[in-house]
């Protein structure tokens, strides 16, 4: 019985913490001045934010099916989404985005 | 909480088809068109429509916004500035939404069960499954023998469509090709260290996953459709990792070709076995002596056809815009 009470408050932890760094991610990528800095926002959506979310629901499936595929979506999203944003950074780069400085005026774009 | 999830989806999907007809960019339209078909997914899967759910997740989403990109490589990609809207269009734009809107008070509600669309011949498929074909998934024994016409149709709709792509775009490239074999300009993504990896680590994965989808299509969601889209997904990502050339090599253009064409083969011959075995064309019972162990194997030499007439024509298609870009 504690043992579920535990599992429970453990689990939503995870979920309400990666739902809190999914949302603080999304506003990062909309008020970062430039793509770089916008993508490391995405970041923590990306990885952090999906795995608590994803380690929050196997809390809550238990020894199942279930949490054995949601751990093979969580290993396929660390592989893929990394890999995502290295491309998506070097097609900024070779398109030629200049990282902000901030010299160029001071934050608060857009 | 499903219907807030839901009414959450499809606001984002009005939101995405505005920003894709609104965008002049076309490359950003091609994106929000893969969104958008992902979040219709979504919607699909919520609506326990798993099988369609998986194809567009698979068909949308991947494979045409792949072809599209090899498309708008070929295009300039910003959109034409064409006539100014006129008043006209507006006017009929906004009499059909009103027309639409009017008649979705007629509509029955989701999921009741005494909607027209539910009374028809959605009961008897239910209750008929079991003892005809005996398959779990009920969508795989229509798709595959209830409504084996139709699907043969499509399968050779797509046969068709990747025929054509070679008869109309092929010509010159393979003189191109000759031309210029030591290319070094198409390499794909080989001095990428990190995608190129990731990309050989998942690319087996992706054609195991087609595989199950296509065995596995019987049981659960899936079958030659998905599959065919699944695992030319596969080798495009080979494609794009280790250059065009490098994934020519590993099936060649004639391999395609053969898959093409021995899937459709594959079909009619079923359906022929079928008439000389005494019974209708595509009625598989006929072609065992148990009927429904003729409809299983019937079932499963239709779907692997299917697979590979899909998978041949997506992975030519392709090759075919990836030649023309390099022609």
């Amino acid at each position: 019985m504690i043992g579920s009470l535990i599992l429970d408050i453990l689990s939503w932890a995870l979920l309400i913490g990666g739902g809190a760094l999914v949302f603080i991610g999304g506003v990062g990528a909309l008020r970062m001045p430039d793509v770089y800095t916008r993508m490391h926002a995405a970041s923590i959506t990306d990885t952090l934010g999906t795995i608590c979310v994803l380690l929050g629901i196997i809390l809550q499936a238990g020894l199942s099916f279930a949490a054995i595929k949601l751990a093979a979506i969580m290993i396929f999203l660390l592989l893929t989404t990394p890999t995502a944003a290295y491309a998506l950074a070097n097609a900024a780069r070779l398109a030629g985005v200049v990282p902000v400085r901030r010299a160029a005026g001071e934050g608060d774009s857009s | 909480m499903i219907t807030l999830f839901g009414v959450f989806l499809l606001t984002l999907l009005v939101i995405t088809t505005v920003g894709i007809v609104r965008t002049q960019n076309l490359f950003a339209a091609i994106m929000l068109m893969g969104i958008f078909s992902l979040q219709i997914a979504a919607v699909f899967f919520i609506l326990d429509a798993a099988d369609v759910a998986l194809t567009e997740a698979a068909v949308g989403a991947g494979i045409a916004t792949v072809l599209l990109l090899g498309a708008l490589a070929l295009l300039d990609d910003t959109e034409r500035r064409g006539r100014r809207a006129s008043r006209l269009a507006a006017v009929v734009v906004a009499a059909g939404t009103l027309l639409i809107l009017y008649a979705t008070f007629d509509y029955p509600r989701l999921g009741d069960p005494a909607a027209p669309v539910h009374q028809h011949v959605a009961p008897w498929y239910i209750a008929e499954t079991p003892r005809l074909i005996d398959t779990p998934n009920v969508v795989t024994a229509i798709l595959a023998s209830f409504r084996g016409y139709d699907t043969f149709g499509e399968v050779f709709v797509i046969f068709t469509a990747g025929i054509g792509v070679l008869f109309i775009l092929a010509n010159g490239a393979d003189a191109a090709r000759r031309s210029d074999l030591p290319s070094s300009d198409v390499q794909g993504l080989r001095h990428h260290l990190v995608p190129r990896l990731v990309g050989r680590l998942l690319m087996p994965f992706l054609v195991l996953f087609g595989l199950y989808i296509q065995f596995h299509g019987d049981f659960g969601p899936g079958g030659g459709f998905q599959a065919g889209a699944l695992i030319s997904a596969g080798l495009i990502l080979y494609a794009l990792v280790e250059g065009e050339r490098a994934a020519l090599r590993l099936v060649p253009q004639r391999v395609l070709t053969l898959l093409t064409v021995a899937g459709a083969l594959l079909f009619v011959g079923v359906g022929c076995a079928c008439m000389l075995l005494g019974g209708n064309f595509l009625d598989y019972s006929a072609l065992s002596a148990d009927a429904v162990a003729g409809q299983h194997l019937g079932i499963l030499l239709v779907e692997i056809g299917v697979g590979l007439t899909v998978s041949g024509v997506l992975l030519t298609i392709f090759h075919t815009f990836a030649a023309r870009e390099r022609a």
